[in-house]
């Protein structure tokens, strides 16, 4: 019986890391989610053209603008993966803290663009285009929220020099994050 | 700490021994490719022809997305299963939403009656007016 801490990166299974096992798995869950939230969206979308009326309102240089702050979010968030293989934490910890702060604009502009559809009465309860609308940009952004957060902690860690493999697990949940948002663009912003 | 470390020189071992039979992809370069594409599917729809739309909005998220997801998330460079996990679960939830499609997206005919659902008038007309509608206190 062995006493040491068991670390997902030296245990395998199925002749992978089983940390990144977990966050594949995650990621295809994931899928289904997302997949199935976009899924009904386009069902209704393509039944109830009067979508489209409710669609015209959403403005699609913010919407392009967060893609365009994703896009950046996720180079850092590659860029430190590689820093990490190279075993430099110090430069992987620098660039998580750009992809943290690439999560938190993303937020801010998300914030400022629901306060002004809020503010002229498209609640999440006007219309289900807008029930659609809030709940899946609501979803992507509580993953935004707990991407930012979890790459905080491997940011700290990173910047010692420990633990240097979690940085590619975030890495890979913060892209999908990122793929979510280049399906959600077109299907919120562009298909008035 | 020292017991961190101990821990944390053979995870980075392993970690590097892991990717050091690939070459890194020019990420700077994926990246100016996907700010192009980018654009492309902003100026596309402006034209405003359906097809163009198709193509620019969604052909390029597609495409966007598979250069995220290789060059990025390094999928082709997972074990094999890695992919057939991932897309198992991408079939089986469009399986899914085929088979209901045709229940939700067909209103009418003798097997496809629904229940009438009411809209008030104001969410009827769509629009600005349904978001006020739906404000007015009952």
């Amino acid at each position: 019986m062995s006493a040491a801490k068991p670390i997902a990166n030296l245990r395998t299974a199925a002749e992978m890391p089983t940390g990144k096992l977990a966050v594949w798995w995650i990621i295809a869950s994931e899928i289904v989610i997302f997949g199935g939230l976009l899924a009904s969206y386009i069902m209704y979308r393509l039944a109830h053209p009067e979508f489209a009326v409710d669609a015209a309102v959403t403005n699609t240089f913010i919407g392009g603008f967060n893609t365009l702050v994703l896009l950046t979010s996720s180079l850092s968030a590659v860029l430190a993966h590689q820093a990490a293989v190279e075993n430099d934490g110090k430069k992987a910890a620098r660039l998580l803290l750009y992809t943290a702060a690439g999560a938190v604009t993303f937020l801010v502009v998300k914030s400022i663009e629901w306060t002004m559809e809020i503010s002229h009465g498209y609640t999440i309860t006007a219309s289900p285009f807008w029930s659609f609308y809030y709940t899946a940009a609501g979803l992507h952004a509580a993953h935004v929220i707990a991407g930012a957060i979890i790459m905080l902690f491997v940011a700290k860690d990173a910047a010692k020099g420990l633990e240097l493999h979690r940085v590619e697990l975030i890495g890979i949940y913060w892209h999908f994050v990122d793929v979510v948002w280049i399906f959600l663009f077109p299907l919120l912003y562009i298909a008035k | 700490m020292a017991k961190e470390h101990a821990h944390a020189h053979p995870v980075e071992h392993a970690h590097s021994a892991q990717h050091s039979d690939h070459a890194h992809p020019n990420y700077i370069k994926i990246y100016w490719i996907l700010l192009a594409l980018l654009v492309v599917s902003m100026i596309g729809p402006e034209f405003e022809i359906q097809v163009v739309t198709l193509i620019t909005a969604f052909g390029v998220a597609l495409v966007k997305a598979y250069l995220v997801v290789k060059n990025f998330m390094h999928l082709n460079l997972e074990k094999r299963y890695v992919v057939y996990m991932v897309s198992t679960c991408l079939i089986f939830m469009l399986l899914f939403f085929a088979a209901v499609a045709p229940d939700v997206m067909k209103q009418e005919g003798s097997g496809w009656i629904k229940p009438k659902v009411n809209v008030p008038a104001a969410a009827a007309d769509h629009g600005v007016e349904a978001a006020h509608g739906a404000e007015q206190p009952h």
